[in-house]
């Protein structure tokens, strides 16, 4: 819109090129020219930063070129406030997981590294795509780059993490197909994303669509009950394969419901609140139950990610502003955090060969700056005031609170426990006693594991302190969606969900006196 | 004899390639062993003749031209998969040069053979008659026969050939009697007439139906559609593969061409039975191939039922043609159908190529634990196999995903969406077996023994086959729309 240069598709093809590249290059020249890609691409995607409209509610940027004429499928991309943040962040943390993995993986670089271009291409090819053909093709191609990432370079079990990964999320996705076929009959002949949020369903057809969503997205998040391929994939996965996972394949879930379930089906999105705020509830306090009980650094972090999303499709779901708006910033913040997260456990593990939190006790006399940077990372990620997650949790539990003041009561729960979990993990790890067998091998951050983390940790700073100008730029498109929600005929608004599920809860009165603990 | 000058012209291709596969027999004695190669090159020559003559009657003849008093037609539908049988028949014949030289069977008449098969199946894409289309079937399927037992010192290889002469006997009399019953009711066995014969009368007639469903059951033996499907993984495994391979995908397009036309053409009046009918075939079709591939250790028979299971998705589109909406006449569906065994074929020609030339010691490789750890050995191969899996499994951007997709939009649009429902869980399902080849290419590290490692044998051939697979399957993955409007101008509508 502010201009008709390709943006979106040069963000496209970078990582492609780069993929490409790696047939013809020796394993050496493989990181630079793997690290070269996707800084490029994190430049191009600066200026999108500037040249966005954070007025403007319609997409921006946008390219529309026929693909296939029968059915009418286009190559149509475009960027809108929800997806400028994901897509930043998608260019911003690929970099740092090219330099994650420069020492760690010593075989076959070149496919590694061309696995993790493509899965850059396809992701943000997932953010951008505005014809819902074109979204469903990046988000299926990721499957195998991601299989391979896990099953190739993976740990000891990584056979059984990587089919499983793979079984999960396809068979949640062809019902999503399904559903996309179904749509494009009842919504007038188009794939169209725009369009298709316009139109008007029949009530008792939004709740078989809706379902449909939710196998595909539930997955990829993962909610409640659908989340037990994580904690497997994030153990087996080289440490790329975790940021990426943790970071990014797990905000395209939330982004899925946020962008089809909630303009698509205003009727069915009511209908399903109360239950998809209970999943989201137990996700938050079962996964930090769960973290509470690990003794894999790995693991923990991975069920700390499912009590965290759940955070996310909690502030989605209550279906306000300050909801939805939190619930994007925590997607942001959830990257960057955990990513941070678990790219300093992979750097232990390159040290010390193990994820245990009893082998790598006592870091900070060896290991001062990699401890001031877990700190900063694991305090940012228990919401401390002052850093991003603070911001994001905030605002997910104002929106909550307008919804209902119980279910806030049991969400603010899960931070207490992230609390709990997180500090206790650096009490042992930061405090505890190093173990003397590992003493040799802690050797501090290098200069590259050194520039790796620091971007993050300012990232971490800066939307903690300063959220404004990533979340004016969220607000119209933020207000756009909950506009065409507003167009439910049926419209039980969200108060008689609220009003005849309270007065149930509330007799217990525990949640009342855990909120004021946590205040 | 000016009078069939018309006749002649219209069957030049068919003429073109019986003419020529009697010279490569003829020949075949007088030629040294060590110039074998000629005879396939002269196929080849032959088959690329065809190709510009079609092509050719493309853009001069854009009517049906009937030949022979009504009994082959040469229509924009027979034209589509000549085309393509031209493609599969040159990329096999490609794909034995090597193949058949590594398991020392490199015989001449066998591309004599490849070429009687395939006149017997233009034949039957031809055929506006059902003893026409019976004939081009049987002609097909004696040649198969022939080359199934090629590797005579085999046991494999000839107790392949025995199950299938018997049970391809056996469904061909079932055919036979559905065929007499409608010559009984229609007096002639031209599928026009027999349309004409049914409109008068009715659909409930129980003699119409009664021969519905016998040449239903005799299809259903071609296409290998459960419950007929019995003969495939035996016939699959123990054939030579670069026969599997023309059988996966020649004459299952073959098969399903000739069908199609006479459902469509002949038994059009009575599509509300029979859409039911494949409907339930379908739906078991697709569930027992992919859940029976999944056990498999043959990566031959694993594909032998993969087949069955693709079998499945393409009824799905025929079967959503039969249910569709009057007015699109079955378009969406019937469509699709083509544009799924088009594009089925790239892959599974794909992988057949890389299965043939996989040598472990003097043998060939065929266990799937055969395939272990050659992506560290030979990178590429292992790559165009995953891409080949990949598509086969349905994942975007490849072929496979295409032709899904446009077969369960068609049974969408046909109100089928509990039917795309199940046939695409099954998908999911049966991405457990194709992964599982590439989980062991990539992520198993083989065992050292004492036995040569299982390597890909490369030759010129052999790479050209695999370049033109691949090519199918990602540029028709990534723009099929020249496929998609092919397809779309040479459908038949379904009245």
């Amino acid at each position: 819109m502010t201009s008709s240069f390709p943006w979106l598709s040069l963000l496209l093809i970078l990582p492609l090129a780069g993929a490409i590249a790696m047939y013809f290059v020796t394993e050496s020249t493989a990181r630079w020219i793997a690290l070269a890609a996707t800084l490029a691409d994190l430049f191009v995607t600066l200026p999108l930063w500037w040249l966005f409209d954070p007025q403007a509610s319609q997409m921006q940027f946008t390219e529309h070129v026929a693909w296939i004429t029968a059915p009418p499928i286009y190559y149509s991309l475009g960027l809108d406030g929800i997806s400028l943040p994901l897509v930043l962040m998608t260019a911003g943390i690929m970099p740092l997981c090219v330099l994650a993995s420069w020492n760690a993986i010593t075989t076959r670089v070149r496919g590694f590294m061309a696995m993790l271009l493509v899965m850059e291409t396809a992701m943000v090819g997932v953010f951008i795509a505005l014809d819902f053909v074109l979204f469903y093709v990046f988000w299926e191609a990721m499957l195998i780059p991601m299989y391979l990432l896990i099953g190739v370079w993976g740990g000891p079990n990584r056979l059984y993490a990587a089919i499983k990964f793979f079984l999960y999320t396809l068979a949640g996705s062809v019902l999503l197909l399904v559903a996309i076929l179904v749509l494009y009959f009842y919504g007038g002949h188009t794939f169209d994303i725009l369009a298709l949020s316009q139109g008007t369903y029949p009530a008792s057809l939004q709740m078989w669509l809706f379902l449909a969503f939710f196998a595909a997205f539930a997955v990829k998040v993962p909610m409640f009950p659908f989340h037990t391929w994580l904690p497997d994939a994030h153990v087996e996965a080289p440490t790329a394969g975790s940021v990426i996972l943790a970071s990014i394949l797990l905000k395209m879930g939330a982004y899925g419901f946020l962008r089809f379930s909630l303009p698509m089906l205003p009727d069915a999105s009511h209908a399903f609140t109360p239950m998809m705020v209970a999943l989201s509830i137990v996700a938050i306090i079962y996964g930090a139950y769960m973290a509470l009980a690990q003794v894999d650094l790995k693991k923990l972090i991975a069920y700390s990610s499912v009590s965290h999303m759940g955070f996310v499709t909690l502030g989605l779901f209550v279906l306000n502003q300050q909801g939805i708006e939190g619930a994007v910033l925590q997607m942001v913040n959830h990257g960057i955090t955990t990513g941070g997260l678990f790219l300093c456990v992979g750097m232990i593990y390159e040290r010390t060969h193990s994820r245990l939190i009893a082998d790598n006790a006592g870091l900070a006399a060896p290991m001062p700056k990699y401890a001031v940077l877990l700190v900063i990372f694991a305090l940012s990620s228990l919401g401390l005031p002052g850093t991003n997650s603070f911001v994001g949790e905030f605002l997910v539990l104002v929106g909550t609170f307008l919804w209902s003041k119980v279910a806030t009561a049991f969400a603010s729960l899960g931070i207490i426990l992230a609390a709990a979990y997180l500090l206790w993990m650096i009490q042992r790890v930061v405090f505890g006693i190093p173990s003397p067998h590992y003493l040799p091998k802690l050797r501090d951050l290098t200069q590259r594991e050194f520039a790796t983390l620091v971007p993050l940790a300012l990232l971490v700073f800066w939307i903690g302190l300063y959220p404004n100008p990533l979340v004016s730029r969220m607000h119209e498109s933020v207000t756009n969606t909950l506009a065409s929600m507003s167009r439910a005929k049926l419209a039980p608004t969200t108060h008689p969900s609220a009003g005849g599920k309270a007065p149930l809860l509330v007799d217990s009165g525990e949640p009342l006196i855990i909120q004021g603990t946590s205040r | 004899m000016s009078l069939y000058g018309a006749d002649l012209l219209a069957l030049l291709p068919e003429l073109i390639i019986v003419v020529t596969a009697c010279l490569v027999i003829a020949l075949d004695p007088i030629t040294p062993a060590s110039r074998r190669d000629l005879l396939a090159w002269l196929s080849v020559g032959a088959l690329a003749l065809c190709l510009g003559i079609t092509g050719w009657q493309i853009s001069t003849l854009n009517v049906r031209v009937s030949a022979f008093s009504d009994l082959v037609v040469v229509d924009a539908y027979a034209r589509f998969w000549k085309i393509l049988l031209y493609g599969v028949a040159g990329l096999t014949i490609f794909m034995s040069l090597p193949y058949l030289k590594a398991e020392r069977i490199h015989l001449g008449e066998y591309y004599g053979f490849i070429l009687l098969s395939l006149s017997g199946m233009m034949v039957m894409v031809s055929g506006a008659d059902l003893l026409t289309i019976y004939l081009g079937t049987e002609l097909m399927t004696l040649s198969l026969y022939v080359m199934t037992g090629l590797n005579r010192s085999k046991p494999h290889s000839l107790e392949a050939s025995a199950k299938y002469l018997v049970l391809g006997a056996f469904s061909s009399g079932i055919l036979l009697y559905g065929i007499s019953l409608l010559y009984g009711l229609a007096g002639s066995t031209k599928l026009v007439s027999i349309a004409d014969a049914i409109g008068t009368r009715g659909a409930d007639d129980s003699l119409v139906l009664i021969a519905t469903i016998l040449i239903a059951v005799g299809f259903g033996f071609k296409l290998a559609a459960v419950p007929f499907h019995m003969w495939t993984p035996d016939v699959y495994q123990g054939a030579p593969t670069s026969v599997t391979a023309f059988m996966a995908v020649a004459a299952k397009a073959a098969s399903f061409a000739a069908f199609i036309r006479v459902f469509v053409e002949g038994l059009g009046g009575l599509k509300a039975d029979w859409s039911l009918l494949f409907l339930f075939i379908s739906v078991i079709t697709l569930v027992l191939g992919n859940v029976v591939a999944i056990v498999q250790t043959n990566i031959k028979r694993m594909l032998a039922y993969s087949s069955i299971a693709h079998a499945g998705y393409a009824l799905i589109g025929f079967v959503a043609a039969g249910r569709g909406v009057g007015a699109s006449g079955g378009t969406p569906g019937l469509a699709s159908v083509m544009i799924y065994l088009a594009l089925y074929s790239f892959m599974t020609l794909g992988a057949f190529a890389v299965i043939g030339m996989l040598r472990k010691g003097g043998v060939e490789g065929e266990e799937i634990e055969d395939f272990t750890g050659l992506a560290k050995r030979q990178p590429l191969a292992a790559f165009l196999m995953l891409i080949f899996m990949g598509s086969l499994a349905g994942i975007p951007p490849t072929a496979g995903f295409i032709g899904k997709f446009y077969v369960f939009m068609a049974a969408v649009e046909a109100g089928l969406t509990w039917l795309a429902a199940i046939a695409l869980i099954f998908a999911a399902v049966s991405a457990y077996y194709y992964m599982r080849v590439v989980m062991v290419m990539y992520m198993r590290d083989p065992t050292p023994s004492s036995v040569a490692l299982p390597h890909l044998v490369t030759s010129p051939a052999l790479s050209f086959v695999l370049a033109c697979a691949v090519a199918g399957v990602i540029l028709f993955g990534l723009y099929p729309d020249p496929l998609v409007s092919f397809a779309l101008q040479s459908v038949l509508t379904l009245k």
